[in-house]
């Protein structure tokens, strides 16, 4: 009886308030459908790590963590399944959409800055900025290789805005819009894209982007390899193991071994509320920096594009596109930029993975790697 | 433990980083916008050669 008592009162209003935040995660995920797949396992994990004297952390979550996390094994896995889902088609046969996604990883860059105002070691506020990439495996790549100390505060504030898509964007979009910039119709021409141009191009992209970025050949290499699975035209059974049972099993772990940094200790901090408020900063400016720049080559444009599709440029797939999609038919029902806003997004996807691996690199010279 | 009561010494208030960092913001941005446009003019390339 003794010893029921002696673990019951090892519980302190630290560990409580954190099972508390597990099962918040938990609600969000059932009642809220927000991210369901990562914040359920993440949500229950956190309940797991912060009981006293729990064998889940020293364990099983800390061993999955070591075995997936530490060392990037997971998200990189992620990213096959990832890739094997994305159709590029739309972004192939208009190829200048790719600069949207490049302008929408300004909220990064801005984000870096922002933070190092609050975080002195350079580890921390670069990790904090790649939130911005609105790209969870990306956030916890590259958070885990510059060994920052709020990996867990930063997978949970990538994943909760992913989530909070719909609601953050379209009063950022409404404001830096007319009501007239927002009917401009984008009439979408058809162009076949041929099968070698679909093969060859996660290979350019591969290629392009580590030669210049050696430090995103990971991030883009597996990415890549997906989608090549997916493209190849004779793996299909591998392409829909990719999509499906990878994917779902590494979320699984993925999302329960991120706990093993939700313990109160490392989350239960003034910082992790700081960082919660830098993640919204760099959404905000992540579409702003998409919309704006669509402004700018208005300017200069002959036919106008309408400036929310760069609001699309996030790498959160594919709700952002979705959402431009959707407010431009709430303007005028016969303006259909599914096409546009879906090539934008997916190019997003891309343009995260590469501002993930410049963020690594830019971090790889000031330590004198 | 690190928690709510003493945790702010983690935290600084540096509004010169800000401008410190811009140099960062400003490579980052001119290297990403670089490889994307790399990557379109070698998808141009390629949408051209086997279009047909």
């Amino acid at each position: 009886m003794e010893i029921l008592w002696q673990n019951l009162l090892a519980f302190d209003r630290y560990d409580l308030i954190m099972i508390a935040i597990g099962c918040l995660l938990v609600y969000l995920a059932i009642a809220k459908e927000m991210e369901p797949s990562l914040l359920l396992p993440m949500g229950f994990g956190t309940i797991l790590v912060n009981i006293p004297f729990s064998d889940a952390l020293v364990g099983p979550i800390q061993e999955l963590y070591h075995a997936g996390i530490a060392n990037e094994l997971f998200p990189l896995l992620l990213f096959i399944g990832i890739g094997a889902m994305i159709d590029f088609g739309p972004l192939l046969s208009n190829p200048k959409l790719m600069l949207f996604g490049a302008a929408a990883q300004f909220g990064i860059f801005f984000t870096l800055c922002m933070a190092s105002v609050f975080f002195p070691d350079f580890r921390d506020f670069f990790s904090i900025a790649i939130i911005g990439a609105a790209d969870g495996p990306t956030s916890i790549a590259v958070a885990n290789k510059l060994g920052s100390q709020y990996v867990g505060a930063i997978t949970v504030a990538a994943y909760s805005y992913m989530a909070l898509v719909p609601i953050i964007q379209p009063p950022v979009i409404k404001l830096l819009t007319t009501k007239k910039e927002r009917r401009i119709r984008m009439p979408y021409e058809q162009k076949s894209v041929s099968k070698l141009t679909r093969i060859l191009f996660p290979i350019i992209i591969t290629v392009v982007a580590s030669a210049i970025i050696p430090q995103a050949t990971a991030l883009i290499g597996f990415l890549m390899f997906g989608n090549l699975i997916r493209e190849c035209g004779v793996l299909d059974s591998l392409s829909s193991t990719a999509q499906n049972v990878l994917a779902n099993l590494i979320t699984i772990f993925l999302g329960i071994s991120v706990a093993f940094n939700m313990t109160a200790d490392k989350f239960l901090q003034l910082d992790t509320l700081l960082i919660m408020g830098l993640g919204l900063v760099a959404f905000v400016v992540d579409t702003a920096g998409g919309v704006l720049f669509a402004k700018f080559l208005n300017l200069f444009l002959k036919n106008k594009v309408n400036p929310m599709i760069g609001a699309a440029g996030i790498s959160a797939f594919p709700m952002s596109g979705r959402i431009v999609h959707k407010m431009a038919l709430e303007e005028d029902p016969q303006n259909f930029l599914l096409m546009h806003s879906i090539g934008v997004n997916v190019s997003g996807q891309i343009a995260s993975v590469i501002a993930g691996g410049i963020i690594l690199n830019i971090a790889a010279k000031l330590m004198g790697g | 433990m690190n928690l709510l009561t003493n945790a702010a010494v983690n935290i600084q208030f540096d509004p010169m980083a800000f401008i410190h960092n811009l140099k960062h913001m400003g490579v980052g941005m001119l290297v990403i916008f670089a490889i994307i446009g790399i990557i379109i003019l070698a998808i141009k390339l390629v949408n051209y050669l086997f279009s047909k």
